[in-house]
């Protein structure tokens, strides 16, 4: 995954501090020149330095490269419980792969989380922007209320997961009950119980989740946008919609592919969320990507397949990587 | 003159008032259904009219364990990450090494990798090592959930930490690691509060590791907890939503503490 881009050029997290200009890793040689003017000195140092790097390294390659590298290995290796009792685990070429691709299961998956990622996403960011752009107006308790509304977002997702299910419960959840008191729903939806509805509940209640994030970073974005260029816009006679349109959106963009490309990233691989609200079921209806590799592995203990579904997760968000890189570059080419 | 204005304004906090409370609506009924006694046999109430902690009793009682493990997870993984992070940090922002550039983009790169590809291969490898079921292997596989959100936030912060700073206390005879502990530590404070913080708060929340990377109930995090919890007391909604509350108190303090941390963080890295 990492060398499918090997040159990241200049590229920085989005919403980073200006000083990064003065960034000194890019002119090295003149700094150091200044500290150590004797080249013997210098390379003493350099060892040195390198020690500060070293332990997060050493970290990194063990706890993202290593299990990298070895869920590749393993999704070509029959992995059993008996391996860890033999600790052989012979490798069966594409037997795996074919177990997977040709289970329904699988497949079925594949287009929950196509439907949940994209349904969470569409969800999250309209109702983040719309609240973005309703806070950048300056009101008392804006602040306070903004701050407040990122409960939703630091809480455990299984402990939101959890609420949810009660809140959604068809027969006593607080959803129902009000829906019956107002007469719009007679019998009570199965909301999770169903499993027509279950995964539209389950993208309901993750779009919940991210608003806050999507709210934020937005909300971030918009501050960056001059106010001369609204009033500029006031003045050419454009409405608010045509400003917004014309001015918010074209200026906003980085900010939202940064934004979309990082809500993809945490909800196509998302798994605590489904198995506390649902564990997948009714009848199979919200399983994806990542509950069926927790479920091959950690339930079925067969590690070789659900390392197959794992290295489908890691080929969909190293796609959505480079989308991600390639975002960053764009934003930092306006000089930001 | 300034009628028009400020009616709105009242007008635009009402609507934010309507929105939060909208928002926030399931916080509020966890709340108001661990305050209620007896919530399995009657339908919960609107507001809790007659007050009971008895539900807090049931949680304490059968999950404190789990909040007391979850507590010292996440504050061991918060040690490990900094202690990484912070050198690590300061030496990809000052140093000027030779393919640091390449180390900050592959710190970047591992924020994308999914978790339980992580958790799938760190599982077998835990189970030759003797780490399965270990406070040790939960908090170093936790610590990786911040570890490259932590490098890449220091090192913005530490990239405008001027260098003749250090040279100055080179110059008087400090170390290139007495001068880091002494010097770019405390002038780096809120941006390792901010780092520290959001580990702690990953840590805390983390449900995929806590699940995968044990099999017996000897290191129970309170979202396994939580988890199990409702599998098999699903009638008694009082203690679970109690038990809830519990593990979100971290949270609702860290955001009435810490708030302009909460905000730098969200917005200053690029969180997953």
């Amino acid at each position: 995954m990492t060398t499918a881009v090997p040159s990241a050029g200049s590229f920085e997290p989005a919403a980073q501090s200006p000083s990064d200009s003065a960034d000194s890793s890019a002119g090295g040689p003149a700094k150091t020149g200044r500290t150590a003017p004797n080249r013997p000195r210098r390379d003493r140092h350099s060892l040195l330095r390198w020690m500060f790097v070293l332990p997060a390294l050493l970290y990194m390659t063990l706890f993202f490269g290593y299990p990298l590298v070895r869920n590749i290995v393993m999704s070509f290796q029959r992995y059993t419980p008996t391996t860890y009792f033999t600790g052989e685990a012979p490798f069966t070429g594409l037997d795996n792969w074919r177990a997977v691709f040709s289970n329904e299961l699988f497949a079925d998956s594949l287009w929950h989380t196509a439907v949940f990622t994209v349904g969470s996403l569409v969800g999250q960011f309209t109702i983040g922007l719309a609240l973005a752009v309703f806070f950048s107006r300056r009101f008392r308790l804006s602040g306070v209320i903004r701050a407040v509304l990122l409960l939703p977002w630091l809480v455990p997702m299984v402990v939101s997961a959890v609420v949810w299910r009660r809140v959604l419960d068809q027969d006593h959840g607080i959803l129902n009950s009000a829906l019956q008191a107002v007469g719009l729903a007679d019998g009570g939806v199965p909301w999770l119980s169903s499993p027509s509805v279950a995964l539209l509940s389950a993208i309901m209640v993750n779009i919940w989740i991210g608003i806050p994030f999507n709210m934020v970073i937005l909300y971030g974005g918009l501050q960056e946008i001059p106010r001369q260029l609204y009033e500029a816009a006031a003045l050419d006679g454009a409405s608010p919609w045509r400003a917004f349109r014309s001015v918010t959106l074209p200026l906003l963009r980085p900010v939202i592919t940064v934004v979309l490309v990082l809500g993809f990233m945490s909800t196509v691989k998302i798994l605590d969320l489904i198995l506390a609200l649902t564990s997948g079921g009714p009848a199979d209806s919200t399983q994806t990507l990542g509950t069926v590799t927790y479920q091959l592995s950690f339930l079925q203990l067969d590690f070789g397949q659900g390392a197959v579904v794992g290295n489908v997760l890691i080929v969909i968000s190293a796609v959505f990587a480079v989308l991600y890189l390639r975002a960053n570059r764009a934003d930092f080419g306006t000089g930001k | 003159m300034k009628r028009p204005s400020s009616l709105r304004g009242a007008w635009n906090t009402t609507a934010a008032l309507l929105i939060l409370g909208f928002l926030l609506f399931p916080v509020y009924w966890m709340l108001n259904t661990a305050l209620q006694p007896d919530t399995s046999i009657t339908a919960t109430e609107w507001f809790p009219t007659s007050l009971s902690l008895s539900n807090f009793d049931a949680a304490v009682s059968s999950q404190g364990r789990s909040l007391l493990t979850s507590l010292v997870v996440a504050l061991g993984a918060v040690v490990v990450c900094l202690a990484l992070a912070a050198p690590a940090a300061y030496g990809l922002a000052q140093f000027g090494l030779r393919g640091g550039r390449s180390i900050v983009f592959t710190t970047l790169i591992t924020q994308m990798v999914p978790g339980i590809v992580i958790a799938n291969a760190l599982y077998s490898a835990y189970a030759e090592l003797g780490l399965v079921n270990s406070y040790l292997g939960l908090i170093l596989a936790d610590a990786s959930l911040g570890l490259p959100f932590s490098i890449v936030l220091l090192r913005a912060f530490m990239v405008s930490i001027p260098g003749e700073v250090v040279e100055a206390a080179l110059v008087d005879g400090a170390n290139r690691f007495t001068a880091f502990t002494r010097i770019v530590l405390p002038m780096s404070r809120n941006a390792l509060i901010t780092a520290g913080l959001f580990t702690f708060l990953f840590a805390w929340s983390d449900f995929m590791f806590a699940l995968t990377l044990n099999t017996t109930d000897d290191v129970k995090p309170i979202t396994l907890g939580i988890y199990q919890f409702v599998g098999a007391h699903v009638s008694d909604w009082g203690a679970v939503m109690a038990t809830a509350v519990l593990s979100a108190v971290p949270a609702a303090i860290l955001l009435v503490l810490a708030q302009k941390y909460i905000a730098a963080g969200i917005s200053g890295g690029s969180i997953k």
